[in-house]
């Protein structure tokens, strides 16, 4: 497994972190949360296009860059540090996931190449984002395939054509293709805490859906840690982002006829920031290793989920304080990630809830070394 | 050389040598006379240059044939390391072979009860009369002084130089009438150290190391050794089974005396290691909020070794991004230990108020709760590691100090 990554894959950095940097500017988040779109198109099919990042972890067949979880991991921390505006994570993480994962082959070689390309925009549809253990419960699928139930939080299904949807059946959670202007099918926009990622909430009254797999628990459970090794490694893009404008910040700002930053309170504030920052990265790019060679501890997502969530609210939380009255201000950009942080810490699972999962997954893995039933 | 011609050399020369019926001593001078007592030591100063790899190699050969080493435990490294950075050849020669025999335990003469983290603020007198060096002071955390035969000291030499440029660097005969060791008890009732009473205590000229007012950068050197710790591979370790014969009961003795000190040293990283067995032991395992903080416990301890271990990885791949492994890791260690205390404590309830070998894990956990507050003060404290993350690595304005000038000028503790 790897420790730490190679020279193609900082390249790769370089590019990715380039483009985002030139197309991500404070100044355009700005822009794109304030219309109801979210995104810019065009920059989007440049990304989907001419860099090819839609598709990176979709493997060739299916239209995609052949890449694994370590460089979707790049794009994602990349993203999250310029805190970028579009569908990538609700089309290619999760909806591009969940039909790796769960559809057939035939729907995989049908609907993958759209979205690798950008030609269309999918969103993936679960009834529960806090533990899956709860998806399903109320999404339900007749065994004629008519789907019924609301999803209160779908991200950017304003903006999608597909709905990949999971609802459960008799036979266990089937995965469902529903395009999004089917009829009985309502999209409408919510009012998101982070309005750099938009939410809708997505009511199916009996809505004919095409069943194109099934997620069983072990498939939906491996969807949900690459979903979250994602997501983590966004939140440690953004936490460092916070983290090093804030201490520039403080190497500038003077009080008491000396730079805030000489005063041992923000230094050790930061130093332990430092030292959470340090920790939460290497067991976030850790989750991502273990997932490229399936190996490594099962709860390794989870933990890297718990770790990105705790610290990126602490480097908001300080990104914030440390600037004093100025950081509480609209003007200021430091409440953009702050509003993505707490988003993000409860997105796919809170840190409790990832908590309780990594002690299930270690009691199971002992309990199996033990040679005992778990 | 390849390394298959060195494990043939070794092995050759131990099959020639190597017998458990001498005595340590004996042997270790054959040993030194062979070359093979620090092969990493430079090839003029009792070594052959080895590499890591190399050293690697000896060890295990060693190891294979059950051959006893040089004596390596304790503050006597501090001492051979500095000493061999530093040292005029007349030092060398005369201090590092008994070091390497074991004839000779060191100390460390640095902190003092004035002058802890500031290390530099240390105000025990060195004052030349006649041609020898006239200590006098107070020094304080001295690992096994009390049966050390020389101390490496840090004192003053000039009173009206600024802090750094007034102190000097000695090597102190302890068997002498003017110092006292006594044992200082700590918190969690062993006595790990003590504190060294100089009056009138007396250093050749000669054993004055680095130069008069050079000792800031000596000790400096000696520190960044401690940080590194003694993971550097030395010859022989002798394997882990018991072995017959009188140089290993020898060798038993020596390593006891100098590992007695470090007996707590699992109980103040925390024993993470028995959080688990505990939980399941007592059933703690099934409630919420003590999983809560068993999972935090493992996001720290893992975060904080794939830190290192990625670390480690960079530096070996010549990547040039800083990456501040030491300070960091220090400071981790330090949050690990107290919340794998708060877990214990959660996990032992009210059986927390026991301690003892009738108490859990025959008095561990109870010494465990006592002895983390430790691990946040030693080597430097949580506070002093923060000021160097926060400016070396974050490059943060340093705080505005106000000990410059003068050092009988600046402000001290009241002795």
């Amino acid at each position: 497994m790897q420790a730490a990554y190679t020279e193609d894959q900082e390249q790769f950095r370089e590019v990715v972190s380039r483009f985002l940097k030139a197309k991500s500017t404070a100044t355009e988040v700005r822009r794109l949360m304030a219309s109801s779109e979210g995104y810019d198109s065009a920059v989007w099919q440049q990304l989907c296009g001419e860099v090819g990042l839609a598709g990176t972890h979709i493997p060739e067949e299916y239209g995609g860059f052949g890449f694994g979880p370590i460089e979707l991991g790049i794009v994602s921390e990349e993203m999250g540090r310029h805190l970028y505006c579009g569908p990538f994570f609700a089309s290619s993480v999760m909806a591009g996931y969940a039909l790796l994962n769960g559809a057939t082959e035939t729907h995989k070689s049908a609907i993958l190449p759209d979205i690798a390309s950008g030609a269309k925009i999918a969103t993936l549809v679960l009834d529960n984002l806090n533990n899956p253990e709860k998806v399903g419960s109320v999404l339900k699928a007749t065994d004629e395939h008519v789907v019924s139930g609301t999803a209160s939080i779908v991200v950017d299904a304003h903006i999608a054509d597909l709905l990949i949807v999971a609802a459960s059946t008799s036979d266990g959670l089937g995965l469902y293709l529903i395009n999004a202007g089917a009829q009985g099918v309502s999209i409408t926009p919510q009012e998101a805490l982070d309005p750099t990622r938009k939410i809708s909430r997505v009511s199916f009254t009996e809505v004919n859906g095409e069943r194109i797999g099934w997620l069983t628990e072990g498939l939906l459970s491996r969807t949900w840690d690459q979903i979250c090794s994602a997501l983590a490694h966004e939140m440690i893009g953004g936490a460092q982002h916070l983290f090093e404008s804030t201490v520039e910040y403080t190497k500038v700002r003077v009080q008491f006829g000396r730079p805030i930053g000489s005063f041992q309170a923000l230094k050790h504030r930061c130093a332990d920031l430092l030292m959470e920052l340090e920790f939460a990265k290497a067991a976030t790019h850790h989750a991502a290793f273990c997932l490229a060679s399936d190996d490594g501890e099962p709860y390794a997502a989870s933990m890297a989920k718990a770790m990105a969530s705790d610290t990126y609210m602490e480097a908001a939380r300080a990104g914030v304080q440390l600037r004093g009255g100025i950081g509480f201000t609209w003007e200021e950009d430091t409440h953009l990630w702050y509003k993505r942080a707490k988003s993000s810490e409860v997105f796919m699972g809170s840190p409790p809830m990832h908590r309780e999962r990594m002690m299930k997954m270690i009691e199971t893995a002992s309990s199996q070394n033990n040679g005992e039933q778990p | 050389m390849n390394l298959d011609d060195l494990r043939q050399e070794v092995s050759e020369w131990l099959d020639a040598n190597w017998s458990p019926d001498r005595s340590l001593v004996e042997w270790r001078n054959i040993l030194l006379e062979g070359g093979w007592a620090a092969p990493d030591w430079p090839e003029d100063c009792f070594g052959r240059g080895f590499d890591a790899g190399q050293v690697a190699v000896v060890n295990e050969v060693f190891a294979g044939k059950g051959a006893v080493g040089a004596a390596q435990v304790g503050p006597r490294r501090l001492a051979a390391e500095t000493i061999l950075v530093h040292g005029s050849d007349d030092q060398k020669k005369r201090y590092l072979p008994p070091i390497l025999t074991g004839e000779h335990a060191w100390c460390q003469l640095f902190s003092e009860p004035g002058s802890g983290s500031d290390l530099a603020g240390a105000s025990t007198r060195a004052e030349l009369v006649d041609g020898q060096w006239i200590i006098n002071g107070q020094k304080v955390w001295n690992t096994s002084a009390h049966h050390a035969d020389f101390g490496i000291l840090v004192a003053r030499t000039d009173w009206d130089l600024p802090k750094h440029q007034g102190l000097s660097y000695f090597l102190i005969n302890m068997r002498q009438p003017g110092v006292e060791a006594r044992p200082l008890r700590q918190m969690n009732g062993h006595a790990s150290f003590n504190e060294v009473f100089m009056t009138d205590a007396v250093v050749p000229a000669e054993d004055l190391m680095g130069g008069q007012g050079n000792g800031w950068a000596v000790a400096t050197t000696t520190l960044s050794i401690e940080r590194q710790g003694f993971a550097r591979g030395r010859t022989p370790t002798v394997g882990r089974e018991p072995k017959e014969g009188p140089i290993y009961e020898e060798l038993a003795a020596e390593l006891e005396i100098a590992n007695e000190p470090y007996t707590w040293y699992p109980q103040r990283e925390g024993r993470v290691d028995l959080v688990l067995p505990r939980a399941k032991e007592t059933g703690a395992i099934k409630d919420p909020a003590v999983r809560q903080e068993i999972a935090r416990l493992m996001c720290l301890s893992g975060g904080a070794s794939l830190a290192a271990a990625s670390a480690a990885a960079q530096r070996k791949s010549g990547s040039n991004e800083v990456i501040p492994a030491g300070s960091i890791g220090k400071l981790g260690a330090s949050v690990i230990a107290r919340q794998a205390a708060h877990v214990h404590t959660m996990i032992s309830g009210a059986d927390a108020m026991l301690s003892g070998p009738e108490s859990a894990e025959e008095g561990m956990i109870a010494e465990t709760l006592i002895s983390v507050p430790a691990i946040s003060i030693a080597g430097g404290t949580d506070e002093i590691q923060r000021n160097i993350i926060s400016e070396r690595v974050l490059g943060m304005p340093k705080e505005q100090r106000s000990d410059t000038g003068p050092f009988r000028d600046i402000k001290r503790n009241v002795t």
